[in-house]
């Protein structure tokens, strides 16, 4: 009977020990592909910081005519920036304003437009695209671009240039559509995590809806707000489709962004473009690779500093089962 | 919050109305046309589609949900900790980036495209959150049901696959599909690996084509009928994506106090 016993406890040691590390190395899995990756976006792309060195960085270049290659990657850091900031600009106050809405509205209302929300989340970025260039770009076009320069002519630097509808300004509202989703699906969790005695109190004091968020919601969700934001900014950084359609696609000094009407090219957008047609045995093909380990640089700093953010206003209890 | 809902509506509207002039039996089997002849189809795209979504769903949800036994059962350490947050992080990656590493270590060394690095660089988006939502499924199973487990003397991975994931099963079916839903309309990470083709599918080893790779190309062509096409195969691509989303708010969500209600709260609570 001890003998039994004994021999069950030995091989269910074994068994799950096996069971144990199994599951170990598929959750190291997430750590080995990324170290894998910024490895692989490094040695891929040396040729190209050996030949141009730091100033990469800083160059306007783009030639890819074999003895005359010359890249830098300013003008797709500079575009992935305007870009992003001006979708930052136009979608967050709104997601924030929609996130506002609906923690305040009664549930019946709540709920669906939540959802509706969540379902501009689940539209292919391709189709935002389609739909940006033939059908948004046109009205885009004739009933805000046109007006702004006609107002304001081409003596605004901001407003210069002959709108066209492939341009900085389409493909920012265009980001700033899809980052809603994103941003206000967080912020409406963060919201919620305000203390309900504080929203209570501020109504006591006699404040109004809006009073109520300026004095009880706002600051207590400062944090996470700007966190959500970030996260928002995270994908507006890495947005490839949407923007490869709407920009316009120059290349060179022409991309640098000098007006709202111009056409520009971001990060993933000349990857996108690009990408395919490089050759691996020339330079053109490390140079986008250097150019998607910016990308890399600039998307790990921002989420790390998004998560840290968020988390740290939800107080989520990162833990397993209470065992 | 109008204005959230505007470009929604319009986006609908348009890939409706366009789409539905296009779609006919021939454009959903055949293979596309001479350019701009506006003849033909995207079968290939869509035999693509399914084929790399069920590619990768095969290298993906293993370890997703491995990564997520992990994370519930052995995860109160530092080394869980690490890989819950890199696994968040990872989450929201630019997804060129993922295609870009997967022609690295694919396409370069094996000298020519490949349905496997598709399927390989879908399934690194993939894998991420089918163990955040496996995690979180895992959590909500109460303790008692394993202490039952261990009572009657039954191994611990025994005890995981059969009572644990079984009382989960349809929290972590929602983070299978939800993933399927992302990876279905991603396009970035398809422009370096699989190319894009207008054959039907042929061998691993050939470029294939697939939906939103489709409508891009279709969408450069400067022909009115290239667009009618785009739109056509929008309106496939958006049934698709959207009939699983509404099928999952359906089946789970709308038990708002039973077992899924309380699921997707915690998940989101957690996950956000």
């Amino acid at each position: 009977m001890d003998k039994v016993n004994l021999n069950l406890k030995k091989r269910r040691v074994i068994s799950d020990k096996v069971f144990k590390i199994g599951v170990t190395v598929a959750g190291t899995y997430v750590l080995v592909i990324v170290v894998l990756m910024a490895f692989q976006l490094m040695s891929e792309s040396y040729p190209i910081w050996e030949k141009e060195g730091l100033s990469f960085i800083t160059k306007t270049d783009w030639n890819a005519v074999e003895d005359r290659e010359s890249f830098g990657a300013l003008p797709y850091i500079l575009g992935t920036l305007a870009t992003s900031a001006i979708a930052m600009m136009i979608g967050v106050p709104l997601s924030i304003g929609i996130a506002m809405f609906i923690s305040d509205a009664p549930a019946k209302i709540g709920a669906p437009l939540g959802f509706l929300v969540e379902l501009l989340a689940s539209i292919p970025s391709v189709i935002y695209g389609l739909w940006g260039l033939f059908v948004f770009r046109i009205y885009f076009r004739d009933w805000i671009e046109t007006p702004l320069h006609n107002a304001f002519g081409d003596n605004v630097w901001l407003f210069s240039g002959n709108p066209y509808g492939l341009d900085i300004l389409t493909a920012s509202v265009i980001l700033a559509i899809m980052i809603i989703p994103t941003v206000s699906a967080v912020s409406r969790e963060i919201m919620k995590a305000v203390p309900q005695q504080q929203k209570e109190a501020a109504y006591m004091l006699g404040a109004t809806k809006w009073e109520m968020f300026k004095l009880a919601v706002f600051p207590y969700s400062k944090t996470g707000l700007i966190g959500a934001s970030i996260l928002g900014l995270g994908r507006a950084v890495g947005e490839t489709m949407a923007v490869t359609m709407l920009i316009g696609n120059a290349t060179g000094i022409s991309a640098i962004p000098s007006s709202l009407f111009g056409s520009s090219q971001t990060m993933s957008s000349i990857i996108a473009n690009e990408f395919v047609e490089a050759s691996p045995a020339s330079i053109h093909m490390p140079a986008l690779i250097g150019v998607g380990l910016i990308l890399l640089l600039i998307a790990i700093v921002i989420n790390v500093v998004a998560h840290l953010l968020v988390t740290r206003m939800l107080k989520i209890k990162e833990g397993a089962i209470n065992n | 919050m109008i204005i959230a809902i505007i470009p929604l509506g319009s986006i609908l509207v348009e890939v409706f109305k366009n789409g539905l002039t296009a779609i006919s039996i021939e454009f959903l089997t055949e293979t596309p046309g001479s350019v701009g002849s506006g003849e033909g189809g995207i079968g290939p795209a869509i035999q693509g589609t399914l084929i790399i979504v069920g590619l990768s769903s095969m290298i993906g949800v293993p370890i997703g949900v491995m990564s997520g036994i992990f994370l519930s059962e052995y995860g109160d350490n530092a080394l869980a900790r690490f890989v819950r947050f890199f696994n968040d992080v990872f989450m929201e990656f630019p997804s060129i980036l993922l295609g870009i590493f997967a022609f690295l270590i694919i396409v370069l060394v094996l000298g020519h495209f490949s349905v496997w690095a598709g399927a390989f660089a879908l399934s690194l988006i993939m894998f991420p959150i089918v163990a955040r939502t496996t995690e979180e499924s895992l959590k909500m199973v109460p303790m008692t049901y394993r202490e039952a487990g261990t009572a009657l003397g039954l191994k611990k991975w025994v005890i995981t696959f059969r009572i644990v994931i079984s009382a989960a099963k349809s929290g972590m079916v929602t983070g299978i599909l939800l993933s399927v839903s992302r990876i279905g309309g991603e396009t970035a990470p398809l422009i370096m690996t699989i190319l894009g083709s207008s054959q039907f599918f042929s061998s691993m080893d050939t470029p294939m084509d697939a939906l939103p790779l489709r409508i891009w190309r279709l969408s450069l062509l400067p022909y009115d009928s290239a667009q009618l096409q785009g739109w056509g195969a929008a309106l496939v691509l958006i049934m698709i994506i959207i009939g699983i989303n509404l099928g999952i708010k359906y089946y789970f969500m709308n038990k708002k106090n039973g077992f899924f209600g309380q699921l997707i709260k915690q998940r989101r609570n957690t996950t956000k």
